[in-house]
């Protein structure tokens, strides 16, 4: 456990240096606890993959004792059970119609498109945490086949339900964001509703897999 | 129920309160008003709570008219405001009869004027927040920005409104500051000691384009000495980014909640509210601080936006 001040009135706690799955599940772990039983000068918590950031209300805490506090809160975590995690199967057109940057990843890859999307669809990936705009969720990790960087340039715009992949991330744009990520397919499928309980498809720990359906089938599901 | 008429939105008018912390696990950024001190304190002078839900208006003011009339207070950035005609102040409350209007222009100085009305303004809430969050289209009125016709109904208000102004001691020390000051970011030693004090002794100017999720600033390139690429870590409001080619991003209040570029300092707390006065165009720089003198600054403050009998004259 390291902890670094973010700003006056936040602390970054970081609980390994690596994305991997044993410091995702302490993350977790830890804002189990926080979400549990949320101290009273706790304004907001931030998980990411390694580390968790705190606000808090400078009038009751300061950096120090929040550190002293989240000490006693680490010991408590690792005896305490992550839940099974939740499996979720997401619907995902590849077409080129969605899918602007599949060329080229399959061209730098020496694969073929379909090859991308047989290696993408492959595997269930886990949510390590919901970051960037509600209910974007960070999915990894992708096989090594497909996983390369981001655009040079962002694009000012992407199309909601844009599923793209980043380094060794995949994610689907609940909203239409700016974005760097490369596109390869979208769903028909809403990320984030106001009026859903819960209103994130995709919650953090999940276990989620993409399946490949055709225009026609995105078209019917689209309108439902 | 009485309501208020949006005749002209002005450039960019959103209903804000003080924002919905707490979200994070869901990728939700608080929002809340750009300058909560201003939209706090013009909801004390109509007799609201500092947390009722107003308007907030970006660089243009634009036009409202009150069917039924209305108490309402206006702060911020002067825009030259007037009610049927009349020129009015800001700080201070004022009785709008029925049917009357208000105008605000092109603002004089800063970059956003508040819109305070007794009884605030009745939105359902999102997450307990009025606010209006652009980029997902939730909060506020229909997740938007206000256009010309909505009409706002408003709540019923709380108590007799008493005749007074913020304090002009008050004022000066709230005052936007373009003098940032901050404390270390979480990378700040990926940064070489020349390229802190160029980050600190020179001038950075507001670009055109500068919105509520940040203001991306013009000026020296700031270059990190380190070249592997960060791991996705949570970001906090007021943090200066540096992009890979070494422009700064100050966070605003709409900021992504986690992002991959490393932040060489903070704004520190007392200073949040200053970023959302900042118009494009202005120069502005930044002090080093400790964490201990921004703790105590905010303490003081939040002490003194917690005593009525110190804000009003």
């Amino acid at each position: 456990m390291r902890f670094c001040p973010a700003s006056d009135q936040s602390m970054l706690i970081y609980l390994g240096d690596r994305i991997s799955l044993a410091t995702h599940e302490r993350v977790v772990k830890l804002l189990q606890i926080l979400q549990k039983e949320p101290p009273a000068w706790l304004r907001n918590v931030q998980p990411a993959y390694c580390c968790l950031m705190l606000a808090f209300d400078a009038r009751r805490i300061d950096h120090a004792e929040v550190e002293a506090v989240l000490r006693q809160f680490e010991q408590r975590a690792e005896s305490t059970r992550t839940p099974q995690p939740r499996k979720i199967e997401i619907p995902v057109c590849y077409d080129p119609e969605f899918a602007p940057d599949l060329e080229d990843v399959a061209r730098s890859h020496g694969l073929k498109a379909k090859d991308v999307v047989r290696l993408h669809a492959s595997r269930f990936y886990r949510a390590y945490f919901l970051g960037f705009a509600p209910g974007f969720a960070y999915l990894g990790d992708l096989p090594d086949g497909i996983a390369g960087p981001r655009l040079d340039v962002p694009r000012k715009s992407v199309p909601a339900g844009s599923v793209a992949i980043a380094g060794k991330q995949t994610a689907v744009y609940p909203f239409s964001t700016p974005g760097g990520w490369r596109l390869i397919g979208r769903t028909p499928l809403t990320l984030f509703r106001a009026d859903r309980k819960p209103m994130e498809l995709i919650s953090i720990g999940d276990q989620v897999r993409f399946h490949p359906i055709s225009r026609k089938e995105y078209s019917e599901l689209a309108v439902q | 129920m009485s309501s208020l008429v949006v005749k002209l939105p002005g450039l960019l008018t959103t209903i804000q309160d003080l924002g919905r912390p707490g979200f994070g696990p869901m990728g939700i950024s608080p929002a809340g008003a750009a300058d909560p001190v201003a939209l706090r304190l013009a909801n004390l002078l109509v007799g609201n709570e500092p947390t009722a839900a107003g308007l907030e208006m970006t660089l243009v003011g634009g036009s409202y008219v009150f069917p039924t009339g209305a108490v309402i207070a206006l702060a911020g950035a002067n825009m030259g405001a007037t009610l049927d005609g009349h020129p009015i102040d800001l700080w201070a409350p004022y009785s709008a009869t029925s049917g009357a209007e208000l105008v605000l222009g092109p603002t004089r100085n800063y970059a956003r004027t508040y819109l305070a009305i007794a009884g605030g303004v009745e939105v359902p809430r999102f997450l307990g927040s009025a606010s209006t969050h652009l980029l997902a289209g939730i909060g506020g009125y229909q997740g938007r920005a206000l256009r010309k016709g909505d009409v706002l109904q408003l709540g019923a208000p709380k108590r007799k409104i008493l005749k007074h102004r913020v304090s002009q001691t008050v004022l000066v020390s709230l005052k936007p500051r373009r003098v940032l000051r901050v404390t270390d970011g979480p990378q700040a030693d990926q940064f070489s000691a020349e390229a802190r004090e160029t980050f600190t002794r020179q001038t950075f100017r507001v670009t055109e384009d500068s919105d509520r999720l940040g203001l991306r600033l013009q000026g020296p390139l700031i270059a990190s000495t380190s070249s592997a690429s960060m791991i996705t870590e949570p970001v906090s409001l007021g943090a200066i980014q540096i992009t890979p080619s070494g422009q700064a991003i100050i966070l605003g209040v709409d900021q992504q909640t986690t992002g991959g570029y490393p932040k060489i300092a903070n704004v520190i707390g007392v200073d949040l509210h200053r970023i959302g006065q900042l118009r494009p165009r202005v120069d502005i720089r930044f002090e080093r601080t400790s964490l201990a003198v921004a703790r105590a600054l905010w303490i003081e403050q939040e002490r003194l936006l917690n005593n009525p009998s110190q804000l009003f004259v």
